[in-house]
C-alpha cells in the first residue's frame, strides 16, 4: 500500500500523461469508458487521483465516473500485485474443476479471488469465460493462457513465479 | 527439389496460442526457412480438441493435417514429409487418402461461413481477396438497391445467430424506413455466454468477413457509420478486426464512395468493459454511449431510437458474416438448408465432456445426437451421455432422452431450452446438474445489472436456496419455491438476461427432479460433486502410506506414520481434492451420502 504513494499517478508527468489520454479520446461521444480504459492499461488501475482529473477535464461528475467504473468488471481501484493470474471460470473450465485450481492458487499465493497477496506478488482474479473452452480449465498469467490446468500445474507456476522474483531481489541487491 | 512448392498453415487463433501454437510456428519458420518455405499464420480451423494444428499443402495441391503437433512433432513433419514427401502418418488428423477417426468430425459438418476459417490468413487481405473475398461487397454496392439486398436477406430467411432468433430483413428495413438522415450499425461481439466461442473465433480467423458483412448490411439500411462492440477479453480479435478494418480503407471497401458508388461507410471499434448484460442490445448501447449498461425500455426500439437517439440496427456477428455468403450465393441457395423456419447453418461451440470439442457448423436441423455421437465422437471420459446445455445462462439443460430433438429455434424452444448464441455443453454422469444451475445461477446473478428487483433480488433469492440445497440443508418445498420464483422473475424483468436467468435452473427441475431430492432428501449428491455432501476417504488397503498426501494438504487433515495407510480427519477436510489429485495409487475415494454405518443404523 507504501507503494502506491510512491507511484502515485497524479503527479508531475502522470498529469500530462492522463491528460493526454483525455484529450485523444475526448472528441468522441460518450468516451468516458475508453478513457478509464486507457488509464488502466497504462497505469494498471484507476487510480482516484486520475477520476478527479478525469472530472475536471471533461466535466463529467467524479460520482457518475465511479458508478462506471464500478459497475464494469474490468476496472480495478486499487492497484495490483506483480503478477496476475486470471483463472477462467466459464461453464466449460467449471465442469473441469476450475474451483479446484483457484483454490490450489488461493493457498499458494496467499491472494483470495479478487485480491493480491499481502507480499505482493500475485493478483489473484476469477474472470468470466475466455473462449478456449476446448481446452479447460483455463487460466491466463500475466496475459499469457495457460491450457488444461491441474491444481497442480498451477502451484507450479506460482513456485516457479515466486523463485523468479526471489531472484530479482537477490540481483538487485537485496532491496525490495 | 520441389520442396519450394510446399505450402506450410499453422493455426494460431486463441485456442492454438493456448495450446502452445506460438513455439511450433517458430519451429518451423526455423527449420523450413532453410528450404524456402514461409509458414503461413492461419486462423482456427475448428478443431480445439488437438491444436496445436498444421497443415501442410503438397505441391499438388493435397491438404494433410497435423494435430497436436509440438516442436518435436513439427521437426518430424519437416524431416519426413515435406523433405523426405511421406505423410507422418501417426500424427495425421485428416489426410486426403484415407479416413481418420477425426474425419467424421469434419465431413459431418456443413461449413458456409467457417469454410473461411483456418484456411485465409486473417491478417491479410490478399488472403481473403483469393477467396473471392469482397465480391459480395461489390455485387451489392455495385448492381443492387439496398432494397434488393433487404429482399435478397427475406429470401434467405436468415435468423437473428445472437440467440433470439429475430428475422434479421425486418430489422434491417425498420432501421432503413425509420426518419433521419444519421443512422448507425453496430456490431455486436459482446460474446459473454460462458462456454461459447463462435463469435471469437470468426473475428480472429476470419475479420474480412465480418467487414464485408457490415459494409453490406450498412448499404441496405443507409448507415454511414458503424461499430463494432467487442469484448475487451478478446485481444486477438480486436488486434486482426483493427487490421483487417485498415486494410479494407486502403483497398476502398471503407471510406467515401466504396466501390465507386455514391455510398460512404467507416467501422470504428468499442472495446466492452467485461459486463455481460451489454450483450443486450439497448444495455449495449447505454455503454456505447459511456454509461452504465442497464438496459432501456423499448419501445422505442433501437430501429427508431438507438445510438445517441438514432435509428440503430444491431446484428451479432455470426448474422453479419452469414451475409456476404447470401450475397455471393444467393437467398435461394442459402435456404436450401436447413427446416421450414430456421434457414441456413449454425455454428455451435462444442464443449464440456466431449471427445473431440470445438467450432462446428451444422445446417439446422440436425439432431443433438448426431451432433454429440457423430461429430463429436461421444463422451470424453467414457462415462454415460447425461445432457447437454445450450445457450449458456440464458438457455437449458436437455436431458440425453431428448437426443433426438432436431437443433432449430422452434424445436429447442419447445422443450424449453434455447438455440442461444450456439454455447453446447456436453454433460456426462459426473456433472451434478444442481450444481450447474446453481452455476449459472450465480453467474446471472452476478451479472444482473440491478435495475429489475425481480432479477436483481429475485436471482440472489435463488441462489440462496440452491446454495441451501447443495449445502445439505434444503427441504423438498424449496424446490417448488424455485419454480414460483423462477417464473415470477420471468414475468417481471425488462430484459433479457433476466427473462431468461431461471431457465437453467427450471429446466433442471423439470428433467432432473430425482437429483434435487436426492440433494434434500437423502442429503446424497449422485455425482459427487458438491462439497458438503461428500467426502474423501483413504483406503486403507490401498494406501501404501507414502505421504504425498499429508504433504499436499492444504489444511494438514490427513495424518499417518510413513508406511502406514493414512487417515483424513473429517472435521479439518476442506474438500479441495488436492490429495486425490496427487494419489499415485488411486487409495482416495470420493463417498456421497451418510456413511454406510450410520445408514445401518436408520434402518
Amino acid at each position: 500500500m507504501i507503494k502506491v504513494k510512491n507511484n502515485s499517478p497524479a503527479t508531475g508527468d502522470n498529469i500530462k500523461i492522463i491528460d493526454e489520454i483525455v484529450r485523444r479520446h475526448n472528441i468522441h461521444r460518450g468516451a468516458a469508458i475508453p478513457i478509464l480504459q486507457e488509464i488502466q492499461t497504462t497505469f494498471g488501475f484507476v487510480p482516484p487521483e486520475a477520476i478527479t482529473r478525469i472530472s475536471d477535464l471533461t466535466g463529467i461528475a467524479e460520482s457518475e465516473l465511479y458508478s462506471i467504473a464500478t459497475f464494469y468488471a474490468q476496472f480495478r481501484l486499487e492497484p495490483v500485485g506483480k503478477n496476475i493470474i486470471c483463472v477462467c471460470h466459464g461453464t466449460a473450465c467449471h465442469l473441469a474443476g476450475a474451483e479446484k485450481v483457484t483454490e490450489a492458487l488461493q493457498h499458494a499465493t496467499g491472494a483470495r479471488p479478487g485480491g493480491t497477496s499481502p507480499d505482493g506478488l500475485f493478483t489473484l482474479e476469477k474472470v468470466a469465460c475466455l473462449g478456449c473452452c476446448s481446452l479447460a480449465p483455463v487460466m491466463t498469467v500475466n496475459g499469457e493462457t495457460v491450457a488444461k490446468v491441474t491444481p497442480e500445474k498451477a502451484r507450479a507456476v506460482v513456485k516457479s513465479l515466486r523463485e523468479a522474483a526471489q531472484k530479482n531481489k537477490t540481483a538487485k541487491g537485496g532491496r525490495p | 527439389m520441389g520442396t519450394g512448392q510446399y505450402k506450410v498453415k499453422v493455426g494460431l487463433a486463441t485456442c492454438g496460442v493456448a495450446a502452445g501454437g506460438q513455439k511450433t510456428y517458430e519451429k518451423l519458420r526455423q527449420l523450413l526457412s532453410g528450404l524456402g518455405i514461409d509458414p503461413e499464420k492461419t486462423g482456427c480451423m475448428g478443431m480445439c480438441y488437438c491444436e496445436p494444428l498444421v497443415e501442410v499443402i503438397t505441391p499438388e495441391g493435397k491438404s494433410y493435417v497435423y494435430g497436436s503437433v509440438d516442436e518435436k512433432e513439427a521437426e518430424k513433419i519437416v524431416r519426413e514429409h515435406i523433405q523426405g514427401h511421406r505423410p507422418v502418418k501417426e500424427l495425421l488428423v485428416l489426410s486426403p487418402e484415407e479416413e481418420t477417426e477425426h474425419s467424421p468430425y469434419m465431413e459431418k459438418q456443413h461449413r458456409v461461413l467457417l469454410g473461411f476459417l483456418g484456411k485465409v490468413n486473417p491478417e491479410s487481405i490478399d488472403s481473403y481477396l483469393s477467396a473471392g473475398g469482397y465480391e459480395a461487397v461489390k455485387k451489392a454496392v455495385g448492381t443492387m438497391t439496398p432494397e434488393e439486398v433487404i429482399a435478397e436477406i427475406e429470401i434467405a430467411g436468415l435468423r437473428g445467430r445472437g440467440g433470439a432468433g429475430f428475422p434479421t430483413h425486418l430489422k434491417w428495413k425498420f432501421t432503413r424506413e425509420a426518419p433521419g438522415e444519421q443512422k448507425y450499425l453496430v456490431c455486436n461481439a459482446d460474446e459473454g455466454d460462458p462456454g461459447a466461442f463462435m463469435d471469437r473465433s470468426i473475428l480472429e480467423s476470419n475479420p474480412h468477413g465480418v467487414v464485408e458483412g457490415m459494409i453490406i448490411a450498412g448499404y441496405a439500411i443507409g448507415a454511414t457509420q458503424g461499430y463494432v462492440y467487442c469484448r475487451a477479453e478478446y485481444p486477438l480479435a480486436i488486434k486482426n478486426l483493427r487490421k483487417a478494418i485498415a486494410e479494407a480503407r486502403e483497398h476502398g471497401y471503407l471510406g467515401e464512395k466504396i466501390c465507386g458508388s455514391g455510398f460512404n461507410f467507416n467501422i470504428q471499434i468499442r472495446e466492452g468493459a467485461g459486463a455481460f448484460v451489454c450483450g443486450e442490445e439497448t444495455a449495449l448501447l447505454m455503454s456505447m454511449e459511456g454509461k452504465r449498461g442497464m438496459p432501456r425500455f423499448r419501445p422505442p426500439y433501437p430501429a427508431q431510437k438507438g445510438l445517441f437517439g438514432l435509428p440503430t440496427c444491431i446484428n451479432n456477428v455470426e448474422t453479419l458474416a452469414n451475409v456476404p455468403c447470401i450475397i455471393s450465393r444467393g437467398g435461394k441457395s442459402y435456404s436450401s438448408l436447413g427446416t421450414e423456419n430456421s434457414k441456413g447453418t449454425k455454428v455451435f461451440a462444442l464443449a464440456g465432456k466431449i471427445k473431440r470439442g470445438g467450432l462446428v457448423e451444422i445446417p439446422m436441423g440436425m439432431t443433438i445426437n448426431e451432433i454429440v455421437f457423430d461429430i463429436g465422437g461421444g463422451i470424453s471420459t467414457g462415462k454415460k451421455f447425461k445432457a447437454v446445455q445450450t445457450g449458456g445462462p440464458s438457455g437449458g439443460c436437455i436431458p440425453a432422452e431428448l437426443g433426438d430433438t432436431p437443433v432449430d429455434y422452434d424445436s429447442l424452444q419447445a422443450i424449453g431450452a434455447i438455440m442461444g448464441s450456439g454455447g453446447m455443453l456436453i454433460m456426462d454422469e459426473e456433472t451434478c446438474m444442481v450444481d450447474v444451475a446453481r452455476f449459472f445461477l450465480s453467474f446471472t446473478c452476478d451479472e444482473s445489472c440491478g435495475k429489475c428487483t425481480f432479477c436483481r433480488a429475485g436471482t440472489k433469492k435463488m441462489l440462496e436456496i440452491l446454495d441451501k440445497i447443495t449445502e445439505g440443508r434444503g427441504e423438498e418445498s424449496d424446490i417448488d419455491l424455485l419454480v414460483e420464483l423462477g417464473e415470477q422473475i420471468k414475468a417481471g424483468s425488462l430484459c433479457g438476461l433476466g427473462q431468461t436467468a431461471p431457465n437453467p435452473v427450471l429446466t433442471t427441475i423439470k428433467y432432473f427432479r430425482d437429483e434435487y431430492l436426492a440433494h434434500v432428501r437423502d442429503k446424497r449428491c449422485p455425482a459427487k460433486i458438491c462439497k458438503a455432501l461428500i467426502r474423501y476417504v483413504i483406503l486403507p488397503d490401498a494406501c501404501v502410506g507414502c505421504g504425498v498426501c499429508r504433504r499436499n494438504c492444504p489444511v494438514n487433515a490427513i495424518s499417518g506414520a510413513p508406511k502406514e495407510p493414512h487417515v483424513i480427519d473429517q472435521e479439518i477436510c476442506i474438500r479441495c481434492g488436492l490429495c486425490q489429485a496427487g494419489c499415485r495409487f488411486d487409495a482416495i475415494v470420493v463417498e456421497t451420502g451418510l456413511p454406510e454405518a450410520d445408514t445401518d443404523k436408520k434402518r
